[in-house]
């Protein structure tokens, strides 16, 4: 049982009102709330540490090395990675995926096969189309049913020798359907074919174990769960992530540069080039501590609580139809109301102090599927509470009736 | 033809009659109901503004010398929002059209309820009103 009143004390920004009203913050997929530790880490990095890393042997900057390895050490045991190395800092999922596709240019042609779902956020769709457009690799789209669940049927008949790389998300940022990645990879796997798991809403809710779930490539955004903006990981296998070219040029990720030839450092450093986000890499360092602190287990727990809950007290009210009703489905809950736009909806909740989601979520191809231009999007994180919940009906119910 | 300025003086009075927000809601939500709409013939692509959350669609025609907007959108308080330009814009000419000021938003508090996004939007369909004052203009000359 978490002790949610103590834990709200670590987020001063949920203690506010906005227009007027209590905020009730109910948009955690886009963003969740940073507590004062890994706030205080950014602080306190900047005012005793600062200073660039790798690169000085003086004390700060050996300071700031160690610091910023020990998180990667960090990440490497949490997620069990077998190395170190097989975390690379980025500015997020976005840069993660990115880096992957770009990596893959040289290594396809227009012989080949690439896996994409059709629920997938769009910076799992967009790269993976470039990349497709760059080498004449053949794209396929794995079809959802009307309750948001992949149908596996037709990837397996996807699957094939011709199979490269598969993009699947673990989680879906607008539907919550939980994806069942073991079967994905365990497929692809088969056929010699990689895959790449879009995480940025998967770790926040599961504990994830790299090698156990032989998993390729894996990306992460830290502000997803309680970390900083700008700042997440890709993971990669080491012999995979060997492989690819490296996607920017710059210090840091070089061995010897000459204007005969330059040569790139090992990994890590090949895919970290420039100044990275140091602060933002050590206070992501916090953010899993904090999470690792309270559990993933009892985090799962209250937001299954809640999300079972809210659904139900959604259900109740009269032409509200909830989209993605997966068996397995994390706490966010899309929506429409019968005959009212999720704009209109979406602008009164706000001035009842409701913080959610509207529109298409990054998943046109989602709203394409159900035929609507967006939904409205709760989305819960640990520290909500069911009386937030029960405020926010309230808040819901009235602007329906102002907007009938 | 009532002046333009004087129009909407009369909007921010409305407005500014009301002393919470839920009331300035409603109201908007009734002048949204009593949109001029646009012939569904000209609910088309052609005739939509770009940079809105919803749809927008806005079409004019010219009666006397003086523009006459209808327009939709499949949100209500889009609506409202646009029946009140349309109060203001609707039948004047297209000089005046031009050359309107628009610092009444201001005064009727309603771009403090819009997120930056919303209120590129409304800015998008002033832009938009203006356009057609434009067009009927170099078409008359
Ligand atoms: C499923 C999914 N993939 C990718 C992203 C992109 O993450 P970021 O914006 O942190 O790069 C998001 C975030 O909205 C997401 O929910």
């Amino acid at each position: 049982m978490l002790d949610i009143n103590t834990i709200r004390k670590d987020f001063p920004i949920l203690d506010q009102k906005v227009n007027g009203q209590k905020l009730i913050y109910f948009d955690n997929a886009a963003t969740s709330q940073t507590p004062n530790q890994v706030v205080d880490s950014i602080v306190d990095y900047y005012k005793r540490t600062n200073s660039n890393i790798h690169r000085g042997n003086h004390k700060l900057s050996i300071q700031a090395t160690t610091a910023y390895e020990d998180v990667r050490k960090k990440l490497h045991k949490y997620f069990n990675s077998r190395l170190p190395q097989e975390i690379i800092f980025t500015s997020g999922t976005t840069q993660s995926i990115n880096i992957i596709t770009l990596g893959y240019t040289d290594l396809l042609t227009s012989k080949d096969e690439v896996i994409v779902s059709e629920m997938e956020h769009h910076s799992n769709i967009v790269p993976v189309q470039m990349l497709c457009e760059r080498t004449g690799a053949k794209l396929n789209v794995i079809p959802m049913d009307n309750q948001g669940n992949l149908i596996l049927k037709e990837f397996d008949k996807f699957i094939s020798e011709k199979t490269k790389l598969v993009f699947v998300s673990h989680v879906s940022n607008a539907l919550g359907t939980v994806n069942p990645i073991s079967y994905i990879i365990n497929k692809s796997h088969e056929v010699g074919a990689k895959v790449l798991i879009d995480g940025a809403q998967g770790a926040s809710h599961f504990e994830i174990d790299f090698q156990k779930l032989d998993i390729d490539y894996y990306t992460v955004s830290a502000h997803k769960m309680c970390g900083p903006t700008g700042t997440g990981i890709l993971y990669g296998k080491e012999e995979l992530l060997n492989k690819l070219s490296p996607w920017h040029g710059g210090g840091e990720m070089i061995d010897e540069v000459s204007f005969e030839k330059t040569t790139y450092g090992e990994l890590p450093h090949k895919f970290e080039p420039g100044t990275p986000n140091i602060a933002g890499v050590i206070a992501f360092g916090a953010a899993i501590e904090y999470m690792d602190n309270i559990g993933l287990d009892n985090i799962q727990a209250h937001e299954d609580e809640l999300l079972k809950y809210c659904t139900q007290e959604l259900k109740e009210i009269e032409g509200l139809k909830i989209y993605g009703e997966a068996k397995n489905k994390i706490a966010v809950i899309s929506f429409n109301v019968e005959g009212i736009h999720h704009y209109d909806l979406g602008s009164l909740l706000d001035q009842f102090g409701v913080a959610v989601r509207i529109g298409h979520h990054c998943a046109q191809p989602v709203m394409n599927y159900f035929k609507i231009p967006g939904t409205v999007r709760i989305s819960f994180s640990f520290y909500n509470t069911k009386e937030e919940i029960d405020l926010m009906i309230k808040a819901l119910k009235r602007a329906i009736t102002m907007l009938q | 033809m009532t002046d333009m300025l004087a129009i909407q003086d009369e909007i921010v009075a409305e407005f500014s009659s009301f002393d919470n927000w839920a009331d300035r809601y409603e109201y908007m939500i009734e002048l949204g109901k009593s949109l001029p709409l646009i012939d569904p013939k000209y609910k088309v692509d052609n005739n939509l503004i770009k940079g809105c959350q919803s749809n927008v669609w806005l079409h004019s025609e010219t009666n006397d010398g003086k523009l006459i907007f209808t327009a939709d959108s499949d949100a209500i308080l889009t609506k409202g929002i646009i029946a009140i330009l349309i109060r203001v814009f609707s039948n004047q000419d297209p000089d005046s059209i031009m050359e309107a000021k628009t610092d009444f938003i201001d005064k009727i508090g309603l771009k403090n309820h819009l997120s930056p996004i919303r209120a590129n939007g409304l800015l998008s369909m002033i832009k938009e009103l203006k356009m057609y004052a434009v067009k009927s203009k170099t078409r008359s000359n």
